[in-house]
């Protein structure tokens, strides 16, 4: 697909250094963290600032080339999965942290940035960046923004789109937008930020960003409320809410996750507990006190076999950082690990839980669950073994109906995850034909040569198929 | 250069060969990444990074690419420091992977000549024979005290080599005499109130060219309590062997040293270099498919404890008064002690027991500083770029005393403070030897 000729325009826009079209370097960008699917680009490049991203796009529009914009392809839906083959755009030049303004509170980025790195330096200015999401050690800002990523502070604090405040777009035709601005109030035309947020690729490149800061919480406490018994666990979630506190990190782990967890970051978690919550509440340390305490009577009304409040700073940390390491973790059980994102309403937790378990039960399955609880997402994990067809099957309709199930609860195919090629079979379910086709609308108005981040969101067949892949 | 019908072989026995559940197990989170100094040092290239590295076996099992020189390239520039695996909440085995790889990659790939030879005199003539190796280090000897060493340097004769080989040439400790190493005890009695009966790991470099290290080693274990034996008949870890794609030949070695050690009424086997521990507890794993050799290996592993592990356990600085003149002091990571062993806060805990001196830690200590074996040698570039980014770190500290576990670690820190021009400033130690300072 890439000829001789485009070849040498491409190095003539990056330097040789900048192109690699060699085999093991088509590889190593084939897969992102989705299983079951790969697919080798035909190139890959890493421009060094805008105006090349604007060059090269033009060069594969001119040629319906597809562009497969890359962060760290930490992406749970096979968002960066080349399975068209084209060009893949690296962002690791463009990894600068611009500009942090502590007179406006926001930050300015390029798209490579890694997300911890940017949260370090703004807590290092007495400000807070909140989304945080479990791969933030690897994942880059592009991709947070692209998927619209969620995190372990989303209950209180929101996800990343509640975050992004302008833009700079390399559009599908090499030409070169801003949306937004540093303003807190801004409603000149249509909101574009929005719409490129947890656009996932498929409507031009983000080269930039302004991020919103608030200021650091003063204190913050954690705690861990134990359960012989899921459905208690999952009923104090609505609970907490429903008593208007509003914690900043409501976390549900089962036990099986606590087992993995635990072997991996021998931190001492209670593995016999059935399932356990945990709570973090942060901000003025009058309020912070008052809030655990109220929240750890309601667990232990909605009988917490026992609540433990960390000590110190260090152990609050432990267990957060152990949290975040649940999905990999999961990954020791078997050799496919297959998790889905299914969200609903905060007051149907409980009742999602519950048909989680039994669905697991009618297929068979082992299913392990954990999730941003108080976001009413949760991540039903599978371990399984793509090899095994049979099983395979049965973890395709258990998760079918897992969808439906969430959609009837009110809720959603996927909270954050994104849509990619994993979940394009099923986002009619949510969407219906008309909100497609609305969609699809804008695609093709703005990128009418559907070259960027092709076959992503949108099915090319309705065959539902979330883990039966490539 | 490798022949395309080698690569056909190398790919069939990939095939048969690699543990696919182990491959399987890497779910590609990447939360391995920000650990690898490859992946940093090479500007984020994931063909140089763990996920990379795995996809790359991976792909070559599945028929997906061949293992062409690109693909070798990748394997040869992973300093198999193993940071990755305690990072990797899947705990994937990386090292083992990469073992497997390697040796697949050397026994079926014809070397030129000359690598030949070399890696025939090495891997079978020199390491595997304790006599062999103070010999050679006898030679080593003689070279620098006969004024060859003076001759050389004069003509230029080390610019011929590699930069890291013609400063480490420098950097070379001075050697034992021959009478020194021969002459080694097999017993030594507890000089303070008994607490353990060990048995001592020597290592061959150890036991030669660092001799001075395990003398302080054992009368450390001495003034902790220890009773030591150091039975005659042990030799070579094999770890040179097994992360150069000479499996067999480590096989071999481990076989020696567990009989060598099996029948001794001991609590623990002591070793002093963590690159060789590190080795050493992996035994169970090189000879698990050898049901003969399984339990005895694991028998053994469950043994091995590393100098500081130790001191730190019987609290050796508790009980003995340790003190300095005043020196700030740091502390560089051996990967493998740390990545492998999890020995990290003894080591430290020791230091800062030392009354007088100022202990600082330095910025990604646990970060590889490029020695890797012999990795500083053929991937010279690499390597020097990765101690480049160690020096700045350890002169951040303003310490003067550079601190390590590993003889490997050792040389390479005296390498950077060579190539820094500041042999007057600061110092690399093996902590044992700074340990032996501090007794009062
Ligand atoms: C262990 C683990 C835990 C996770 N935990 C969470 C979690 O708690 N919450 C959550 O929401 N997600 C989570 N994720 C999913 C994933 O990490 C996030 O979606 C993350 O934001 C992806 O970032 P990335 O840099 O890896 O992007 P990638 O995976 O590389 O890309 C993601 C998408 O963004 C697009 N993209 C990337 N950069 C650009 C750009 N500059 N311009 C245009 N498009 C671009 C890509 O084309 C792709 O569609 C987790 C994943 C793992 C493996
Ligand atoms: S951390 Fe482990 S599972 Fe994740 S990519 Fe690295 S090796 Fe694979
Ligand atoms: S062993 Fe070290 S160099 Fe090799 S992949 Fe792991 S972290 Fe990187």
């Amino acid at each position: 697909m890439i000829n001789e000729q485009i070849k040498e325009r491409i190095i003539s826009i990056v330097g040789t250094e900048n192109f690699d079209d060699s085999k093991v370097g088509r590889l190593t960008y084939s897969y992102d963290a989705t299983p079951n699917f790969q697919a080798l680009p035909d190139g890959v490049v890493s421009p060094r600032n805008t105006e090349e991203v604007a060059e090269l796009v033009k060069v594969c529009n001119e040629h319906h080339i597809p562009v497969v914009p890359r962060g760290a392809g930490s992406n749970l839906c096979g968002g960066t999965c080349p399975t068209e083959g084209g060009l893949v755009f690296l962002f690791k030049h463009m990894n600068e942290i611009l500009e942090i303004d502590e007179e406006n509170l926001t930050a300015t980025v390029q798209p490579g940035v890694i997300t911890l790195d940017l949260i370090n330096a703004v807590e290092a200015k007495g400000l807070f960046f909140p989304p945080d999401p479990g791969s933030m050690k690897t994942s880059t800002i592009g991709g947070n923004i692209n998927e619209n990523s969620g995190g372990l502070r989303g209950l209180k604090y929101g996800v990343t789109r509640d975050y992004v405040i302008a833009l700079e777009i390399v559009l599908a035709n090499g030409s070169i937008i801003r949306t937004g601005g540093k303003l807190a109030k801004d409603v000149a035309g249509y909101d574009f930020t929005r719409l490129y947020v947890g656009s996932e690729g498929t409507l031009g490149i983000v080269t930039e960003a302004t991020l919103k800061l608030v200021p650091i919480p003063e204190t913050k406490k954690t705690m861990l409320a134990l359960y012989e018994d899921l459905e208690a666990a999952a009923t104090t979630v609505s609970k907490i809410i429903a008593n208007k506190i509003i914690p900043a990190t409501l976390e549900f782990l089962d036990q099986a996750t606590l087992k993995v967890v635990e072997d991996y970051a021998k931190i001492g978690l209670p593995t016999d507990a059935k399932a356990v919550l945990l709570i973090e509440q942060d901000g003025a340390p009058e309020v912070v006190e008052r809030d655990i305490k109220k929240i750890a009577d309601l667990c232990t009304e909605e009988n917490a076999v026992s609540v433990q409040i960390a000590k110190t700073k260090a152990e609050a940390e432990a267990l957060t950082t152990a949290r975040r390491a649940a999905l990999s973790a999961l990954a020791r059980l078997k050799p496919t690990t297959i998790l889905e994102d299914a969200t609903v309403p905060r007051s149907q937790v409980a009742n999602m839980v519950k048909a989680i378990n039994e669905i697991a039960e009618k297929y068979q399955l082992n299913i392990c669950t954990f999730g941003h609880a108080g976001d009413g997402n949760l991540h039903p994990t599978v371990p399984t073994d793509a090899r095994n067809k049979e099983e395979m099957e049965r973890v395709e309709k258990a998760f079918e109906e897992i969808f439906e199930k969430a959609i009837e609860l009110g809720g959603t195919i996927t909270g954050e995850h994104g849509v990619g090629i994993m979940k394009a079979p099923y986002l009619e379910l949510k969407l219906g034909q008309e909100g497609i086709a609305a969609m699809k609308a804008i695609k093709t108005a703005l990128d009418p040569n559907n070259i960027m981040n092709p076959g992503k969101i949108f099915a090319k067949d309705s065959r539902k198929r979330v883990v039966i892949g490539q | 250069m490798t022949t395309l019908q080698e690569q056909q072989v190398i790919q069939d026995r990939f095939k048969e060969r690699m543990d696919e559940d182990e491959l399987l197990n890497c779910m590609r989170c990447g939360f391995c990444l920000p650990s690898c100094p490859t992946y940093i040092t090479s500007g984020f290239k994931e063909s140089h990074s763990p996920r990379g590295r795995i996809a790359l076996m991976k792909a070559v099992v599945d028929g997906l690419i061949e293992p062409d020189e690109d693909f070798e390239t990748s394997l040869n520039q992973c300093l198999g420091c193993r940071a990755c695996e305690p990072v990797c909440p899947s705990g994937v085995n990386y090292g083992h992977l990469l073992e497997e790889a390697r040796d697949i990659i050397n026994q079926n790939k014809k070397h030129s000549l000359p690598v030949r030879t070399v890696r025939k005199a090495v891997f079978e003539g020199l390491f595997p024979h304790q006599n062999r190796m103070r010999n050679f280090t006898g030679l080593l000897g003689f070279y620098q005290r006969s004024g060859l060493q003076k001759v050389a340097r004069a003509t230029g004769i080390m610019k011929l080599f590699p930069e890291s080989l013609a400063t480490m040439e420098r950097v070379l400790p001075k050697v034992p005499t021959m009478k020194e190493m021969k002459n080694r005890p097999r017993f030594l009695p507890a000089e303070a109130p008994e607490t353990k009966k060990v048995a001592f790991f020597t290592g061959c470099l150890m036991d030669t060219m660092f001799l001075e290290t395990n003398n302080a080693t054992m009368k450390l274990l001495q003034l902790a309590g220890c009773e030591i034996i150091i039975p005659e008949s042990q030799n070579c870890c094999g770890a040179l062997h097994g992360h150069s794609g000479e499996k067999n030949g480590s096989k071999e070695l481990a076989k020696k040293n567990i009989q060598a050690f099996e029948d001794l009424d001991v609590d623990y086997i002591i070793t002093n270099a963590g690159g060789c521990g590190a080795f050493l507890v992996d035994y169970d794993h090189l000879l698990k498919d050898d049901p003969a050799w399984k339990e005895r290996a694991l028998a053994f592993k469950n043994k091995i404890k590393d100098i500081t592990e130790i001191l730190f356990e019987v609290r050796f600085h508790e009980k003995v008064k340790l003190e300095l003149p005043f020196q700030i002091v740091t502390y560089q990571d051996s990967c493998h002690l740390r990545n492998v062993m999890k020995t990290a806060a003894a080591p430290r805990a020791l230091l800062q027991a030392i009354e007088g001196i100022e202990f600082k830690e330095m910025k990604d200590a646990d970060r590889c500083c490029g020695s890797a074996g012999i990795y500083n040698i053929v991937e010279s570039e690499m390597s020097m770029q990765i101690l480049d980014y160690k020096m700045e770190q350890t002169k951040a500290t303003h310490a003067s005393t550079v601190v390590t576990a590993n003889p490997g670690c050792l040389l390479q820190m005296k390498l950077g403070i060579e190539r820094e021009g500041l042999n007057e400033k600061m110092r690399a130690v093996h902590i044992v030897d700074l340990l032996m300072e501090a007794v009062k």
